[in-house]
């Protein structure tokens, strides 16, 4: 299936390791363990500019960047750079694991089933994208009682970053293929950046 | 049971003959659970994942599937005993990545596996010959079900079991399907059975799952929702359109035969020549020519019975199978010689195809 344009995973290169640029530099050590010296060579153009890392060849294989599927480099090399301390302060973390919103955004698993109650609104945008309904209807475990309705509802959610929100949907959508959705949530962050 | 025992036990989808088998030559279901109150292996310590596989293993142990069962940590699995379960579909590739705290239980009869610790707590699998997914299915409901009395699975009344994964939530079944589609490459028409099959919400996938070719022009075929459908919706309508594109191989095959005869001599004739006797033969070309072999068999060019020999080449053929089979890692020139050994010698018997 093509990618939308501007869905494109960054832009990169991957220059394995049999190539003659192997070793440009031999004194070039790895820019993660900052004592291999480095064998594998990145470049990516981020947000316009150009980044460049240097990686032996343990700290490659750690971070996945010889896994042709691994697409998700970019951000765990570099966290993606664009989370400000004012993002961080009010990111989501589930109480139960201590899961953030931005380690589930990158790796698209959840840490335990209590995230999916502190989470609840990012996944909720996605699951009709990714599913068939939203309403459970399969078997039910034999141990399980519906619970009771008198029980209080749960308190409601600490105010949301919807951009955040978004952008989680936007990666989620992407990495499920779901590329229809993925461009509208697109066009919907747009609107909400110049809003 | 040992690892070695397993290895020489034919699996029962190979000795039986389920429903369609000259085209859908397995049917697997797996089922995603996770324990409630604990963390998904994938975000959990290790500790967390050794606490979950002693407070499980008690109760696999005890199931009645489970009597004389091979069960091993993957921290105690070579690599090749690994690779050689993920040749057998018995455990995911992902599975063969993890060491200590998780691991592969598998029935003597090779029919269910349970991975522990895989991405989510549980992934039980059952597989079968032909397809007889509605079969596959009872099976491990019921094994769930007894599960379930014993250990408090994480559920959720709107979302259902909930998964580490957000696209396995509510039912956490992938039902699937491997298909044997030679004469849909050979037309050149699986381009479009692939993107119809897509957009009626099911998947296609190469041999080995996500992100592999189609080898052999083996195809698996699985749901790609979980949630909003109950699990035997879900088997029928997959089932449905298996048996809608089981009906298009057919025709393509009997099609190719009657306008393009030659062709198909040639690539029948082909394939006998090169597994006959050739002395380097890479995995790839190997099993295209075994695919042809076996569309050979089922359209009554080769015997009947050459299909099933096919089947088990075909998993004996890959390079931890070869491996195991010679008692040492080899390189992969050196698997490609063995491989053409072997195929030599398995295939020494089998007459010339009949021209058409």
């Amino acid at each position: 299936m093509q990618m939308p344009v501007d869905l494109k995973p960054q832009q990169m290169r991957y220059i394995p390791p049999d190539t003659p640029f192997r070793h440009p530099s031999p004194s070039m050590q790895c820019d993660v363990c900052q004592q291999n010296p480095a064998t594998v060579f990145l470049t990516q153009i981020l947000k316009g500019e150009l980044q460049k890392v240097n990686l032996c060849e343990a700290c490659s294989k750690a971070k996945g960047v010889t896994d042709p599927t691994g697409f998700a480099l970019a951000e765990m090399l570099w966290g993606l750079g664009t989370t400000d301390t004012s993002e961080v302060a009010r990111e989501r973390i589930c109480p139960a694991c201590k899961l953030s919103q931005s380690i589930f955004r990158k790796s698209g698993r959840l840490g335990c089933s209590m995230c999916y109650q502190t989470f609840r609104e990012s996944i909720n945008h996605l699951l009709k994208a990714m599913h068939k309904g939203v309403q459970h209807t399969g078997k039910t475990p034999a141990k399980w009682e519906p619970p009771a309705p008198a029980v209080a509802a749960p308190a409601p959610d600490p105010p949301v970053n919807r951009l955040h929100d978004l952008q989680l949907s936007l990666q989620l959508a992407v990495d499920g293929e779901q590329y229809e959705e993925a461009a509208r949530l697109r066009d919907e962050i747009k609107r909400e950046e110049s809003s | 049971m040992k690892f070695n025992a397993l290895l020489r036990r034919t699996p029962e989808w190979m000795q039986t003959s389920g429903p369609h088998r000259d085209i859908v030559i397995t049917s697997r279901i797996r089922l995603a659970r996770n324990l409630e109150g604990e963390l998904f292996p994938g975000w959990a310590k290790k500790e967390g994942r050794f606490e979950v596989l002693a407070k499980l293993l008690p109760h696999l142990n005890s199931l009645p599937e489970f009597q004389d069962a091979f069960i091993e940590d993957m921290g105690d699995l070579d690599q090749i005993k690994k690779q050689v379960l993920v040749e057998k579909h018995l455990i995911s590739r992902e599975q063969a990545a993890k060491s200590a705290g998780s691991a592969a239980i598998i029935n003597p009869e090779q029919s269910i596996s349970i991975m522990v610790n895989e991405e989510d707590h549980l992934r039980i699998q059952s597989i079968r010959s032909g397809l007889d997914l509605t079969q596959a299915f009872a099976v491990l409901d019921r094994l769930d079900t007894e599960l379930s009395t014993r250990v408090t699975y994480a559920f959720d009344a709107q979302l259902g079991f909930l998964t580490a994964c957000p696209t396995n939530l509510g039912t956490g079944m992938r039902a699937s399907a491997m298909l044997h589609l030679p004469a849909l490459v050979l037309s050149d028409s699986m381009n479009q059975v692939i993107s119809a099959v897509q957009k009626i919400g099911l998947a296609v996938r190469g041999l080995y799952g996500e992100g592999t070719e189609a080898l052999a022009n083996l195809f698996q075929i699985s749901n790609q929702h979980t949630l909003g459908e109950n699990e035997l919706d879900i088997i029928a309508r997959l089932e449905k359109v298996i048996e809608q594109i089981i009906n298009h191989e057919r025709n393509a095959r009997a099609k190719l035969l009657q306008d393009d005869p030659n062709r198909i001599n040639d690539h029948l004739g082909r394939a006998y020549a090169i597994l006959r006797h050739a002395h380097i033969l890479e995995s790839k070309e190997a099993f295209n020519h075994l695919s042809m072999l076996r569309m050979g068999s089922d359209t009554g060019l080769l015997p009947v019975e050459l299909g099933k020999l096919l089947d088990t080449v075909l998993v004996e053929i890959q390079p931890a199978h070869l491996q195991i089979a010679s008692q040492k890692k080899l390189t992969a020139p050196e698997r490609d010689v063995m491989r053409a050994q072997m195929l030599r010698e398995k295939l020494q018997q089998l007459p010339e195809p009949r021209l058409l």
